[in-house]
């Protein structure tokens, strides 16, 4: 094991797995369903556990995986579970569990076109799923949109940060496309994992016996059959929420400076919408693009500001229109806004986005 | 006689366990549960594991398992007790990890968690409440609930053809290449309470020791959801439960 950076040529999920291991993740626990199988079947080629101690299991189901990472992070240890679409959908009944408990955990959602079993080509059909929670109660999960196989790997690390610092569950929205395109990636250097004392001092409410002798038993439940008590717990977590969205936003700007049209796109759909840019650029339009990173907390001001001086907006998604509405909301119709989208695993090409923008912007 | 030496050491021949707190249990009468509580609380300390102990608790009336016990506890989603116990145990390889499940629970809605936990040879041990019937819920059918038995899902009787047959899950378990003991007792008579204390201590010894998945099942009365006094309950486990849920060991290796 070098302890140093090392640059491969890998998939988008290859990346997460190899990142996984290096940013010192504890346990991966999953189930195979396309387009995401790589990540379980590189860590099961890569045998961590005879070499940073990381447990890897595969598990019978989507529904015993997010439990497993229910568990894993319940008891203070730092898991990730990764499925796509369908999977993710049988993942709901626990991350409400997560999220009211402050469990920490890593979701990687490698979305594929739906609905139902859908296709296995990619989509970005999951953004309401994930940014709104399709599972009961009022809750979020922090969102992470990589458009890159760097960026995947990159936000393995990030997603570790945020959901320690926050306790909370972290959803990572990857597509098909980002995690079976290959591109060169920079891997970070090896972070050993926490030893049992740095997680109790860590961890000083998780599940795992430490220090009992001279504490109160820790529990893990969401239960509470007191409402007046339930509704502190969930005021409690709602101003969590507040904070996450005051500090946590992240986006990029692609050449918005002088754009009088700008482009909002996550993931893929940024990635291609970028290449649709720099034909639109040499053809001498002002145009740019305003990439969320962040799908929740949105950058709702970012939004807003390009709005105010922009033309007009073009969304473009990988569905018929999700983001679509937090971005209208977070606009304030200050401008014009209009939409472009494929769903159900068609993917588009910068070709249609330049026909599009030539038409709204004549 | 001083109340001070009354309760000296040496006087002392019974006492409630040192890892049981005083809260109020929300327990029926004559429920088997508290005395299964009893029985996992001494153990645990008298295996001195209180430190490296994880329990995951179950959706039913064992759900509140956690406000009597004073050890670690992760309340699971219904059913999926083993897939949190599964994992906590590979991830804390030298804790004692078990769960604590009913019938509804475990042989129902988390029958497939069961099943592959067991089947894997996770080094945990799964005690089973078995009462023939949901408690918590308020009486309804259970998937052990005995043919003829009337609930409220059920109020003419359990009837093959409208409901299927109560499921044997510790057979079933007891076929699995993971398991390492499965065993089926009770906690109707002081004798059976005696065995029963054995049975999970061996089981948390198997879990210790890596020797694979144990099963305890313990055959136990619900007599608010039975609709009898707990005399009435405990006389009518030795009448109806157990001929067809018979005790003792079903794989001992």
């Amino acid at each position: 094991m070098h302890n140093d950076h090392e640059i491969l040529l890998l998939k988008g999920n290859e990346a997460i797995a190899h990142a996984a291991i290096r940013y010192g993740y504890d346990g991966f626990f999953g189930y195979p369903i396309t387009p995401q199988s790589e990540i379980l079947e590189t860590l099961a080629l890569l045998r961590p556990w005879e070499t940073t101690g990381m447990v890897v299991l595969q598990s019978e189901s989507e529904v015993a995986s997010i439990n497993m990472i229910y568990a894993g992070g319940s008891t203070g240890k730092c898991v990730l579970t990764s499925s796509s679409s369908v999977g993710i959908s049988l993942m709901q009944e626990v991350i409400p569990y997560m999220a009211i408990s402050e469990v920490p955990a890593l979701i990687v959602s490698v979305q594929r076109g739906g609905p139902g079993l859908g296709t296995i080509q990619p989509s970005q059909s999951d953004y309401t799923q994930a940014v709104y929670g399709g599972g009961n109660g009022d809750y979020h999960n922090i969102v992470l949109a990589p458009c890159s196989v760097q960026e995947s790997c990159d936000m393995v690390g990030l997603a570790k940060e945020l959901m320690m610092k926050w306790r909370t569950p972290v959803i990572i929205l990857s597509d098909g496309s980002i995690g079976q395109m290959m591109e060169k990636c920079t891997l970070p250097p090896y972070t050993p994992r926490r030893t049992d004392e740095e997680i109790r001092q860590q961890c000083p409410w998780a599940v795992n016996g430490l220090g009992i002798k001279s504490r109160k038993p820790n529990v893990v439940t969401s239960l509470e059959l007191d409402q007046a008590f339930m509704e502190k717990r969930n005021k409690a977590l709602q101003e969590k929420y507040k904070q996450i969205e005051n500090t946590e936003v992240r986006a990029e700007y692609y050449l918005t400076d002088d754009a009088e049209t700008v482009i909002v796109a996550f993931g893929s759909a940024a990635r291609i919408s970028m290449g649709a840019i720099d034909i639109l650029r040499e053809q001498g339009h002002k145009i740019g693009l305003l990439r969320p990173i962040t799908l929740w907390p949105f950058p709702n001001n970012e939004v807003l500001e390009l709005s105010k001086r922009a033309k007009r907006i073009l969304v473009v998604e990988l569905n018929e229109g999700q983001m679509l509405r937090d971005v209208e909301w977070a606009s304030q119709f200050s401008c014009p806004i209009d939409f472009i989208g494929h769903s159900g695993g068609v993917i588009m090409t910068p070709d249609e986005i330049v026909e599009k923008i030539c038409s709204i912007a004549k | 006689m001083d109340e001070k030496i009354i309760k000296s050491p040496e006087n002392i021949v019974y006492q409630k366990p040192r890892l049981m707190n005083d809260n109020t249990m929300h327990y029926c009468p004559g429920c088997g549960h508290s005395i299964v509580h009893k029985l996992v609380a001494e153990i645990i300390d008298e295996m001195q594991m209180q430190d490296q102990t994880i329990g995951v608790c179950p959706v039913g009336c064992a759900v509140f398992a956690y406000r009597y016990l004073d050890i670690d506890w992760i309340e699971a989603p219904h059913g999926r007790a083993p897939s949190c116990a599964s994992a906590t145990k590979r991830l804390w390889p030298n804790h004692l990890v078990f769960t604590y499940q009913g019938d509804g629970d475990l042989a129902c809605i988390g029958t497939g968690e069961t099943i592959h936990a067991l089947n894997r040879g996770e080094n945990i041990t799964i005690i089973f409440i078995n009462n023939a019937i949901y408690g918590m819920t308020g009486g309804q059918m259970a998937p052990t609930t005995l043919m003829g038995m009337k609930t409220s899902t059920c109020p003419y009787g359990r009837q093959a053809d409208l409901h299927g047959f109560p499921l044997k899950i510790s057979d079933i378990a007891a076929t699995l290449e993971g398991t390492c003991y499965v065993t089926r007792q009770a906690v109707n008579t002081v004798g059976n309470i005696a065995r029963t204390k054995k049975a999970i201590r061996q089981a948390f010894e198997n879990s210790l020791q890596g020797r694979g998945s144990s099963l305890v099942e313990i055959v136990s009365t619900c007599s608010a959801g039975w609709k009898m006094s707990p005399e009435q309950s405990n006389k009518w486990l030795a009448e109806n439960m157990l001929p067809y849920y018979p005790l003792g060991d079903l794989k001992k290796l």
